[in-house]
């Protein structure tokens, strides 16, 4: 256990803006190490690690996976297509049976919100959470928020979150590592789509993309789902990339240049015009790359890593 | 004979030391310096409360069906361990009680148990389906006292007009579960902040309101007698108001929790803090506390809903709806009410027995001369800690484990014998 980050990593609410810088400062120098030839350091070797999803997931899984073995850990995938859950097991035994497993790490994405903390309550391995329902997902939230740093300092960043905000955990983090790292942060989107009180967290709502486009430096795009329209909260996607969508010509009347984020997958032409996210101020890419390093700081530092000593750590010495 | 409490019987406007003489089951005398027959147990209330036993209009006792959670005879027994000496069931069992079989069943069972009194409430429509009524006439005459869809709300207006209607011949109230099922769907706590916060889908007031709303206007309507069970916003409270205002036939009911506590408990994803409808917020609370006062509200009622450890300990989506309540209610009210000064005794012990014995046309309630003997001897100033491994109930899941009270109940007396006394266990506790 890490006297610097505590146990579990479940959301960035609950953080200092000092545990996040932390957590951004290891990430530096573990991004070097994915531009290697050869991608691993033994900085986790000899520590298990379970990513256990519970929700389909491509990238966030990928991702962590990479992060883990660059690491040098053994990791087990247990994705929810065969996992006990379908056959009725709680989540409660899930956990005791990891429990009785020995092993050091869980990383958990699951439909739930606070299934993460759940877990974490009940078992004494680290806890990561790769998502939880609509509440957190504080690495996705890392990761943007390094991907702004890269480019421009986050105090007084003005930074939009447009979109299906209501069933966002990407929007929760991204708003509570924003404002403890001093950004201005604001939320567009359909009324229907912004949950009751977010003003009260202290961020500005826009009813219109075109005033949030004028007020903000950076916009974080989210994906919308396309069962929100069928649960009656949006007419149709046409619609929404009428009226919410970010194209290039909506851009182009700001006064700034925008840096774009968005956590993917991307549905083009409906949150984002394809022009956007392929243009020069796009580093949608960049989060990606930095998502990697990012879950390395986090795997790192939950397995008790030193933060002074990650640039050794990396050279391949022992901790 | 009970001698020496501070005897509060708001129906014959008593509040004054007295002695209290039992004989066959009814009260015999009520008053100053009675003399005791041979024989006779004598119970010293000195420094303590007598009223009549609380009656409970709303709990859940999961038999049939769920017996593993609590049963008739122990929701009986659980009862008369937070001095109510009548409790009304639910019909939401399995299966609904939406027959004369089953309201017998209830009635047999509670007979056996010799614990509270406890009286069946039939469902409104067959099998809780919100099709057809059930035959009123035939509950009855089993021995419901009152009809309810709980759980969910009666489904359409058009139902919930006839069922007004059709009630009205049997002098018995519809009590209304007020819950507009398409803004609350796949709702798991009050929509507020908190919510926001958690990623958990809210309840909006409105799911409420609208309901209150509209049945508020066809009890106007009808004439018939609407029950409101566990109000829980301040937009239900207003409503109400209005209504008697311009007498409407409604009486209401609100829960100890959600005169005690906020949505601030689901932090944590606290499951014991998940129940429908929801906590809600400060605001909220404080106008069903002043509904409660000036009599807008009728009556408290616990909505007693034992669930299993393992349903409760689970994802905060995944767990069931409830709280119990029973054992808990005198110790919540007066901590959170009598002492903080909102209400007095004698308005407590009007809002946990006379208006609810009232509203259902139950005897008791009152302890004038030839009632039932049913009575709670209580110490508004005892001071205990809620262990809910002490509960008789055979369920634990109260938001108030650990939590400090006052006011606990010395006896229980049902038909004039002592069926709990401080200080009993559970039985294998």
């Amino acid at each position: 256990m890490s006297p610097a980050l505590g146990k579990d990593l479940l959301g960035l609410e609950s953080l200092s803006a000092d545990d996040i810088r932390l957590i951004l400062d290891t990430a530096e120098p573990f991004k070097e190490i994915s531009e290697r030839a050869i991608k691993k350091v033994p900085v986790l070797r000899g520590k298990t690690i379970v990513n256990l999803f519970f929700e389909p997931s491509t990238r966030t899984r990928i991702s962590f996976e990479f992060a883990e073995k660059r690491l040098s850990a053994d990791t087990v995938n247990v994705a929810s297509p065969g996992s006990s859950v379908l056959k009725g097991e709680t989540l409660v035994d899930t956990a005791r049976n990891l429990e009785a497993m020995r092993i050091d790490m869980v990383v958990i994405r699951h439909g739930s919100s606070g299934a993460a903390k759940f877990l974490a309550d009940r078992i004494q391995s680290n806890v990561i959470n790769a998502g939880d329902g609509k509440h957190e997902h504080p690495t996705q939230g890392l990761l943007d928020l390094l991907t702004i740093r890269d480019r421009r300092p986050i105090e007084g960043a003005k930074v939009c979150v447009v979109g299906d905000v209501l069933h966002s955990r990407v929007a929760r983090s991204n708003i509570w590592g924003l404002l403890k790292l001093g950004a201005r942060v604001a939320v567009c989107g359909p009324r229907s789509l912004l949950p009751l009180g977010i003003g009260e967290l202290g961020v500005r709502v826009f009813r219109r993309i075109e005033e949030a486009i004028e007020w903000a430096d950076v916009l974080n795009v989210l994906r919308l789902q396309l069962e929100r329209m069928q649960a009656g909260y949006v007419p149709s996607l046409r619609e929404y990339y009428r009226v919410f969508g970010v194209t290039l010509e909506r851009l182009a009347r700001a006064p700034r240049e925008l840096l774009i984020l968005h956590p993917g997958p991307m549905n083009r032409g409906v949150e984002i015009d394809s022009r956007v996210a392929d243009g020069p101020h796009s580093v949608i890419l960049d989060q990606v790359t930095n998502g990697v390093a990012v879950r390395m700081a986090a795997l790192y530092l939950l397995a008790g890593g030193r933060p002074e000593l990650a640039e050794a750590a990396k050279g391949g010495g022992d901790r | 004979m009970i001698r020496g409490g501070r005897v509060i019987d708001p129906a014959a406007e008593r509040d004054a030391i007295a002695d209290l003489l039992i004989m066959d089951g009814s009260v015999a005398a009520v008053g100053p310096s009675l003399g005791t027959p041979d024989g006779a147990e004598v119970l010293d209330a000195t420094g303590l409360v007598v009223a009549p036993g609380f009656v409970d209009l709303h709990v859940h006792l999961r038999e049939p069906g769920r017996e593993d959670v609590e049963t008739i005879a122990t929701g009986a027994r659980a009862a008369v361990a937070g001095g109510f000496t009548s409790v009304c069931a639910m019909p939401n069992t399995d299966p609904v009680t939406d027959n004369q079989a089953a309201v017998g069943f209830i009635v047999s069972q509670a007979q056996r148990a010799g614990a509270a009194r406890v009286y069946p409430i039939a469902a409104v429509s067959l099998g809780q389906q919100g099709e057809r009524l059930a035959e009123f006439g035939e509950l009855v005459s089993a021995g419901a006292v009152a009809v309810s869809d709980d759980g969910r709300p009666v489904a359409t207006a058009h139902l919930m007009r006839t069922a007004l209607e059709y009630a009205m011949t049997f002098g018995i109230p519809v009590i209304d579960h007020c819950e507009e099922s398409t803004l609350s769907a796949g709702g798991a706590m009050h929509e507020g902040l908190t919510a926001t916060r958690l990623g958990l889908k809210g309840i909006p007031r409105a799911a409420e309101d609208v309901i209150v709303a509209r049945d508020i206007a066809l009890a106007e309507l009808t004439g018939g007698h609407l029950h409101l069970a566990h109000i829980s916003t301040a937009g239900a409270a207003r409503m109400i108001r209005e209504a008697k205002a311009r007498g409407v036939q409604v009486t209401a009911e609100v829960t100890p929790h959600h005169l005690a506590l906020t949505d601030a408990c689901c932090e944590e994803y606290n499951t014991n803090a998940k129940m429908n409808p929801p906590l809600r917020e400060r605001g909220d609370v404080d106008a069903v506390r002043a509904a409660l006062a000036d009599g807008t509200i009728d009556c408290i009622a616990t909505d007693h809903a034992p669930h299993h450890y393992d349903a409760k300990e689970a994802e905060f989506d995944d767990a069931p709806f409830g709280v119990i309540g029973l054992e808990t209610a005198l110790g919540v009210v007066v901590s959170e009410l009598v002492d903080t000064g909102q209400l007095s005794l004698p308005e407590l012990v009007r809002r946990l027995s006379t208006r609810p014995a009232e509203v259902a046309h139950l005897p008791g309630g009152t302890l004038v001369p030839g009632a039932p003997a049913d009575v709670v001897v209580f110490d508004p100033a005892a001071a205990w800690v809620v262990d809910p491994s002490a509960f008789f109930s055979k369920s634990r899941n109260t938001p108030f484990a650990g939590r400090a009270l006052r006011g606990r109940v010395r006896w229980t007396l049902v038909g004039g014998a002592v069926v709990h006394r401080a200080g009993d266990a559970r039985r294998g506790a």
